[in-house]
């Protein structure tokens, strides 16, 4: 936690040093919609941009088909004051995020704008898309960028998390970003603001080249029906490891998660155990998670696993055995016999809001 | 149908690594290095649809200096048919990648071009990304389900994304990359280890391809990432929920 803040500072006093330096920037950020409204974590990239420059004029890119489209572009207009533009591109092509059109579109905006950059947010939607649309304008995308110096420079981590790289961009415009929206926390911005909103123009799609748009059809989206958040973007993360012996012991772990309202995480010991699917696996070959609360049940702390969840606000770890490594980055721990401690959690802990 | 497998070779993920003096990068020397496990489900793969039927020949390829070699055996032992080395310095990066991958498949002609989702040294997850889009090919990312129709040339795939399982349906030929739902990859046996000595591997540089290698981005440095002040051990499981909801503020 000491270190956030250490890396905040930084990024702030390197944010006073660009705005001397103050270039010309200006960024386009690819947005996710849903439901008629941009999604939360597309708003991280907006405040990412702002730490590139101070005037760094942001112009949002929303590309789908139908109503639910346009609303989501009136509500983005006035979602943030540093959006100067919403442009829309309605089309049946990008009805579904199909990495082929959509990197075309970026492609088209970005030789129509001339932004000196251009950012997602690395969750599945952005990582599929902006690196190819990065190799359609021929220059080298940084992924999964978790804190900014500079225009120019950007820290990102590496060996899953076990090193931290500053890296230079030296290529051509644009330069192309992926940002980790849990690094980027959106602050509620009071609607007052003295602008008016955003414009919000129509893409002229006259000239999106077809190429290899077709090649890819959406067949269905089957979302995993538990009722839980999902693991990459909860608040609150329980897992267990092998130490909860069984599949049947595992229930008690979605039990406190559905008490919790957390998502259920596992080691790749009890994936491998059987104890559940590898989709919930949390470690460096799994998912790699930042909640603001991570508990650990049975877990032992593999430099592995570790490297999945170590950027959490507050870890709590429950283990019999107190020389496990998970001690070791435990803001609080307890050493205790899980099959004990668990039931007590549930019966005490506080119901859900 | 060929099928093209791009693998990479790593520090191996069981190895704690340790950032050099300088601070120029991580140490390398002397520490073992492995193929990238994505790599390997994305060999697997191509191996299973070979041994369905559906494929001929299983080409894996390699970038990086002379001893990825030992990568390309591992892959041959797995069962690929044949290797290609690219001899390259070191830390090329997926833009460079995927132009010299592109000058490959022009010469190979595969039908599938599978890689893993992304390297665990570098994390970028990039490199099939990139090579789909400069060869015009359409792309399945984070692949936990492919499967090939020769007769309509289609492949289809579901995803691993946000939430849930995306099903795609790509025209062949595509560009496919691995999860790590997709399958557990084979051990090597020590006589097909022995087999694997006496395959083919085919040479190459950068030059040769006419690829020219430009970077676009430079390393200032690679530091530890901050360590987390020590924690407390509490005593009942009433002292940890008063923490959480009164020192914490998370629950």
């Amino acid at each position: 936690m000491a270190s956030r803040l250490l890396l905040q500072n930084l990024s702030k006093r390197h944010l006073l040093r660009s705005t001397f330096a103050s270039r010309s920037a200006s960024t386009l950020v690819l947005a996710e919609h849903e439901g008629g409204s941009i999604k939360a974590q597309s708003l991280s990239a907006v405040v990412a941009a702002n730490s590139l420059s101070q005037d760094n004029p942001v112009s949002l890119l929303l590309a789908g088909s139908g109503s639910s489209l346009h609303q989501a572009a009136e509500k983005a207009a006035t979602s943030h004051p540093s959006i100067s533009q919403v442009l829309v591109a309605d089309s049946e092509k990008f009805a579904y995020p199909l990495a082929e059109p959509w990197a075309k579109l970026i492609q088209l905006v970005q030789l129509k704008g001339d932004y000196s950059h251009v950012i997602a947010t690395s969750d599945s939607f952005g990582k599929n898309i902006l690196p190819r649309a990065a190799a359609l304008l021929d220059v080298s995308p940084v992924t999964d960028v978790v804190d900014i110096n500079g225009p120019h420079q950007f820290i990102r981590p590496i060996y899953a998390g076990n090193a931290l790289c500053t890296v230079q961009y030296t290529g051509a415009n644009p330069c192309m970003l992926t940002v980790r929206s849990t690094s980027f926390p959106v602050h509620p911005i009071s609607v007052d603001s003295k602008s008016g909103g955003a414009s919000i123009s129509e893409v002229d799609l006259s000239t999106l080249d077809e190429d290899s748009v077709g090649k890819s059809r959406f067949m269905k989206l089957s979302s995993q029906d538990t009722g839980r958040p999902d693991l990459g973007s909860a608040k609150i993360v329980v897992t267990g490891g092998r130490a909860l012996k069984s599949a049947e012991n595992f229930k008690m772990i979605e039990k406190l998660a559905e008490k919790l309202g957390a998502a259920v995480g596992a080691t790749r010991a009890a994936v491998d155990a059987g104890f559940v699917p590898n989709d919930l696996q949390v470690g460096q070959t799994g998912k790699i998670v930042a909640p603001e609360l991570y508990m650990a049940f049975g877990v032992s702390g593999a430099i592995q696993h570790l490297a999945g969840m170590k950027d959490s606000k507050i870890i709590v770890a429950v283990n019999k055995d107190s020389d496990a490594p998970i001690f070791q980055v435990a803001d609080y721990g307890l050493v205790g016999d899980l099959f004990e401690v668990i039931p007590e959690l549930l019966e005490k802990l506080p119901e859900k809001k | 149908m060929k099928i093209m497998v791009a693998v990479k070779r790593v520090v191996d993920y069981a190895v704690k690594i340790r950032i050099k003096p300088d601070k120029s990068g991580v140490e390398t020397q002397n520490v073992k290095m492995s193929m990238n496990p994505f790599c390997e489900i994305a060999l697997e793969e191509a191996l299973k649809i070979k041994e369905s039927g559906l494929a001929k020949e299983v080409v894996a390829v390699t970038m990086g200096p002379s001893n990825c070699v030992d990568t390309l055996r591992t892959g041959l032992a797995m069962g690929a048919d044949r290797g290609i080395h690219v001899e390259a310095a070191r830390d090329l990066v997926p833009l460079s990648v995927a132009k010299v991958l592109k000058k490959l498949v022009e010469v190979e002609n595969p039908g599938l071009l599978i890689l893993g989702k992304q390297a665990i040294d570098d994390d970028c997850n990039q490199t099939g990304q990139m090579i789909a889009a400069l060869l015009g090919w359409p792309q399945g990312t984070f692949a936990s389900k492919v499967v090939l129709d020769k007769e309509k040339q289609v492949a289809t795939v579901d995803r691993e994304v946000d939430g849930g399982l995306e099903t795609l349906c790509l025209d062949l030929p595509a560009v496919i990359t691995t999860d790590l739902r997709l399958n557990q990859p084979r051990y090597a046996t020590l006589p097909n280890i022995m087999k694997a000595k006496s395959k083919p591997i085919k040479r190459y540089t950068p030059e040769e391809l006419n690829v020219e290698i430009k970077s676009g981005l430079e390393v200032v440095q690679v530091t530890e990432p901050p360590k987390r002040k020590a924690g407390v051990i509490l005593s009942s499981v009433d002292e940890l929920i008063d923490k959480l909801k009164n020192e914490a503020h998370v629950i």
